[in-house]
């Protein structure tokens, strides 16, 4: 599962069953989303043990974004056999400052600074 | 008329390192000119790092203070932008500017848009709640929300995370600039401390 444009990669490996947002996500709303949306929901409904979420390469990310990612947390956390694990980067300034939200809506959520 | 909410200094610019982009309405969707947000706000976050150089002896591991500074000058931007061409009156050929000013131990931002009349009232309760609640439950309860909802307009989190993760302090003034036709505008202030 992949969709890639010129400002941003998402893509799912189903051997590690990893999830990589890279680039810079600032799209003009949910609808505009939806594709990834869509690709994160496939992801939660074949409930893997654990998802690991990389966005190590994440560089940008708006608060449509922001939203986006967050429902998809909650959508993992009521899904009580899937452990998730959230890789981030502490070289991407607003990865240090956000991403500890995410904890917030999952305290089981890992949060790995790679 | 003008009134003013949150922490908003109405006094003439005391910086005079200041940087204005201006957009004249225009009849091109939003759509197609959605892009020039993220371009403008990534523009206005680079020429602040002249004015943070970075330090030789920096280690590597660290975030450095330019590249703080940029990343949440360009967020800020981005997201002001975002908000004041979604919520501009397009009907009321009223320009839409943002402006960056440079202080010593500071920066500050103003956006300036129209906002439809009927839309004022909504506007200022939301603004209300912002000024008079916990930002970190608002946040989160803004979230477990838009979760419950497939189809939200928009994800009400671009202020709050400017509150929340930047600890930005931010302010309204609404101006009504004509009475016939009706236009307002809005100014919305974040200051961040740097």
């Amino acid at each position: 599962m992949e969709i890639k444009t010129e400002d941003y990669h998402v893509s799912y490996d189903t051997e590690t069953t990893t999830i990589y947002c890279r680039g810079s996500l600032r799209l003009s709303g949910m609808e505009e989303y939806t594709p990834i949306v869509q690709l994160f929901t496939q992801v939660v409904d074949m409930e893997p043990a654990l998802i690991s979420f990389n966005l190590t390469e994440l560089q940008f990310l708006n608060s449509s974004g922001i939203n986006v990612l967050s429902k998809f947390i909650i959508k993992v956390r009521q899904k009580k056999k899937v452990q998730m694990v959230v890789q981030g980067s502490q070289k991407i300034p607003w990865q240090g400052k956000s991403l500890k939200n995410l904890q917030r809506l999952m305290p089981n959520l890992q949060l790995e600074w790679l | 008329m003008t009134q003013l909410f949150g922490d908003f200094s109405d006094e003439p610019i005391s910086s005079e390192e200041y940087l204005i982009l201006g957009f004249s309405p225009s009849s091109v969707p939003l759509k197609q000119r959605w892009r020039n947000n993220g371009l403008s706000a990534d523009f206005m976050a680079d020429y602040l790092t002249t004015f943070f150089p970075t330090s030789d002896d920096a280690d590597n591991s660290i975030v450095s203070k330019q590249a703080e500074v940029k990343s949440a000058a360009g967020y800020i931007a981005n997201e002001l932008l975002e908000n004041a061409m979604k919520f501009n009156d397009e009907s009321s050929q009223y320009p839409v500017s943002i402006q960056l000013q440079l202080h010593d131990d500071h920066i500050v931002f103003c956006v300036t848009n129209s906002v439809f009349p009927k839309k004022v009232e909504n506007f200022l309760a939301y603004i209300h709640k912002l000024t008079h609640s916990d930002p970190q439950e608002l946040y989160l309860n803004q979230l477990e929300r838009n979760a419950e909802e497939e189809n939200e307009s928009g994800s009400g989190l671009g202020l709050l995370t400017m509150i929340n993760d930047y600890m930005a302090k931010i302010g309204w003034k609404f101006e009504t600039i004509t009475e016939e036709p009706k236009v307002i505008a809005v100014t919305t202030m974040v200051r961040l401390s740097v």
